[in-house]
């Protein structure tokens, strides 16, 4: 499949997974890839996390927009721009926006909000919602990328419209859920990606979350990327001893057995991957996006760059429909 | 035996509560198991309490449920190993059961809406339930040690602050505001409070605000109670019995977000027992990264030159790792630092536990 049309399909990509299995990693790298094919992207942040910026080498950003790599160049390629969203500011901007500062103001200042969204749970959720969903019809950049919250909490995140809309049956919320509902459950407008690494317990509340999403939300859901494989490579499976004898060079002592060592190491990592990635296939029919795994801490723009050189050959090597390879 | 591991068994021993911290994703659930199991194994009756776990190690505990009582996992050892999934809901009901003047008053406030929703969706409620139910289990039964996993926040400090925060919340200005109504004063205030009320319903509607007040005035009467037991669940959060254990990983991210951890705890004087660090690379030995990365160069083609560069790889992050774990140790310092490599498979069993176990017991 195309990139520029596969990134096309929805303004608004929600990339959602377990905490830990590199969900800010990857909309990063699909940021990238997407800026990469000339559409300009903005990254919604969610909880505040310094490591998105650090990936693009940028100081960290706020609730106001942040360039975190220019476009143009010799590539051509477009902006990444990033911002934060908290509850708080955008319930300011909403009540500002529809002629009730003189409300606002008395309802974060007094605390009250924390009041207000106990009432109705999940009105902190739909006041992010609806706040990308503003970022959505005034076409803020090409490409809208949500880091969402953990796993868990991001089915209760999606799940808020549904929610509010019987607990409010009147006023603003009430439109705002049904007017982020409409943007959820239509696959021309957003879509989910969802975030796993190879790995048992990962997989598993994967292919939860992405059946909770689909029944209870009613979101279409993107193809999966898996983070973290190791790439293939030759030789690991040959002795130490004889892969010198047959490089005509000498090993100092002691060095068969750490080469031995890490080359079992990663080959039953590997072969785990591989039994993982298979299970995934078996157990939810969407089509897989594979990220290496890169052996560092620290993330940083070269990182980044050659995921989403990864996530660009993945898609490419879809098919036109989305559905294979 | 290492002094570091040596402390975690001494930590056991001479704390009654263990309180495990950290991010999202640490492995804190399966640190909280293997430290309840390790206790048992020490002739200990402990008790975990774990929040929201992994189906397959929820199986290999016995947790077939959110359950309000710990039920016991069989085994061989001399101590005993119980475990319990957190129902935050009947942990609250069971709070206000307690703290109601009458069955009646804990009817009223367990079937309305808007207590409904702050049982399951107040921020904080998860954390301060976790917290309750381990004071609990320290008051009533006789456990040893109660191991407590706490639900993944940005702040480690949430659930020290969730029981006032709820206990704020019960006691805010508007609370006070709404109930004044009911109390008969005059008539100005209720002006206030009704405009006040209106705006509110405007947002979100009338009914949610006819829900708030009914159970505001269920409440009545209850707030002392509750605010008397969310200082007693603090009081033993900072006693000298309980212990608090950082979980960490060595990613450059989730070490700061430790470090962050760790500054907080130490500002509200909590000092951190120890720090575990899970999913580090396993440290196969040989030359330095470098070395071996231009050994791999001179050789590439070979399947030997392959074999440099792998090794090449887990030397390059495992030097990055111990940069930054260094930083964090001394952060926590004099608390010991237990490793806990990146293993070959995965855990998700009893098997995959003492697997564990021998990495911070050894």
């Amino acid at each position: 499949m195309d990139p520029a049309q596969f990134f096309a399909a929805s303004r608004v990509v929600i990339v959602a997974g377990k905490g830990g299995v590199g969900k800010t990693t990857v909309s990063a790298t699909l940021a990238r890839a997407a800026a990469q094919v000339g559409l300009t992207t903005l990254v919604v942040d969610v909880e505040g996390k310094s490591g998105l910026a650090s990936m693009f080498g940028q100081p960290a950003f706020t609730y106001d927009e942040a360039v975190l790599s220019p476009g143009g160049g010799p590539g051509g390629s477009a902006d990444v721009r990033a911002r934060t969203l908290t509850p708080d500011l955008a319930l300011l901007e909403y009540l500002e926006d529809h002629g009730l500062s003189k409300v606002s103001r008395r309802l974060v200042g007094s605390g009250a909000i924390d009041m207000v969204a106990t009432a109705a749970p999940g009105i902190k959720d739909i006041l992010i919602l609806g706040k990308v969903k503003q970022l959505e019809t005034t076409a803020a950049a090409d490409l809208l990328v949500l880091d969402a919250p953990a796993a868990g909490h991001a089915i209760s995140f999606l799940r808020s419209p549904r929610g509010l809309l019987d607990a409010v049956r009147v006023g603003p919320i009430n439109a705002q859920a049904r007017d982020v509902l409409d943007l959820l459950t239509d696959p021309q407008r957003c879509q989910v990606i969802l975030v796993t690494l190879p790995e048992e317990t990962p997989v598993n509340e994967l292919v939860e979350t992405a059946y909770s999403l689909e029944d209870e939300v009613g979101v279409s859901l993107g193809p999966v990327v898996v983070n973290g494989l190791y790439a293939e490579l030759d030789g690991l499976d040959t002795d130490p001893v004889a892969a010198a004898a047959a490089a005509g060079a000498s090993l100092r002592p002691g060095e068969a057995d750490h080469l031995a060592a890490a080359a079992t190491f990663r080959r039953s990592r590997m072969a785990l991957q591989a039994e993982q990635l298979d299970r995934l296939a078996t157990e939810l029919p969407l089509s897989q996006i594979h990220l290496p795994h890169l052996f560092t801490t620290d993330l940083g723009p070269a990182d980044v760059d050659l995921l989403a050189a990864a996530a660009l050959a993945g898609i490419r090597a879809l098919s036109a429909d989305g559905t294979g390879p | 035996m290492t002094a570091a591991e040596g402390a975690l068994r001494d930590m056991l021993r001479n704390h009654s509560i263990v309180v495990c911290t950290g991010s999202g994703g640490v492995g804190k659930t399966t640190t909280a198991a293997v430290l309840a199991l390790e206790a048992a194994r020490m002739g200990l009756r402990s008790v975990v309490v774990t929040i929201d776990p992994a189906k397959r190690l929820a199986d290999a505990l016995g947790l077939e449920g959110l359950t309000d009582a710990p039920s016991e996992i069989e085994g061989e050892w001399p101590g005993e190993l119980w475990a319990l999934m957190l129902d935050t809901k009947s942990t609250f009901d069971a709070l206000v059961t307690g703290n109601a003047a009458d069955p009646a008053q804990a009817a009223r406030i367990l079937d309305n809406r808007f207590y409904r929703n702050i049982s399951g969706a107040l921020s904080g409620t998860q954390e301060y339930m976790a917290m309750e139910k381990l004071y609990e289990l320290h008051e009533t039964l006789d456990f040893d040690v109660v191991i407590v996993d706490t639900p993944p926040t940005r702040n480690a400090l949430d659930f020290l602050e969730a029981p006032r925060r709820l206990t704020r919340f019960l006691d805010h200005r508007l609370y006070r505001l709404l109930l004044s109504p009911t109390r008969g004063l005059g008539k100005a205030v209720n002006v206030a409070t009704q405009a006040f009320l209106r705006t509110v319903a405007k947002v979100v509607g009338a009914e949610v605000v006819e829900d708030a007040l009914t159970f505001f005035q269920a409440f009545d009467g209850m707030e002392q109670g509750f605010k008397e037991r969310a200082s007693r669940v603090l009081e033993l959060l900072s006693a000298d019995e309980t212990a608090f254990v950082l979980v960490t990983a060595p990613r450059r991210d989730v070490v700061a977000e430790a470090r962050y951890f760790a500054e907080k705890l130490a500002d509200a004087d909590i000092p951190v027992r120890a720090l575990i660090v899970n999913r580090v690379h396993p440290d196969f030995g040989g030359a330095d990264a470098g070395a071996l990365r231009e050994r791999a160069r001179t050789l590439a083609g070979t399947d030997l030159g392959n074999l440099y560069a792998n090794l090449a790889d887990f030397r390059t992050v495992g030097a990055m790792e111990d940069e930054h774990l260094a930083g964090l140790a001394a952060s926590v310092a004099p608390a010991p630092v237990v490793r806990v490599p990146y293993l070959a498979s995965d855990v998700h069993d009893l098997d995959g536990l003492d697997e564990i176990a021998l990495h911070l017991f050894r």
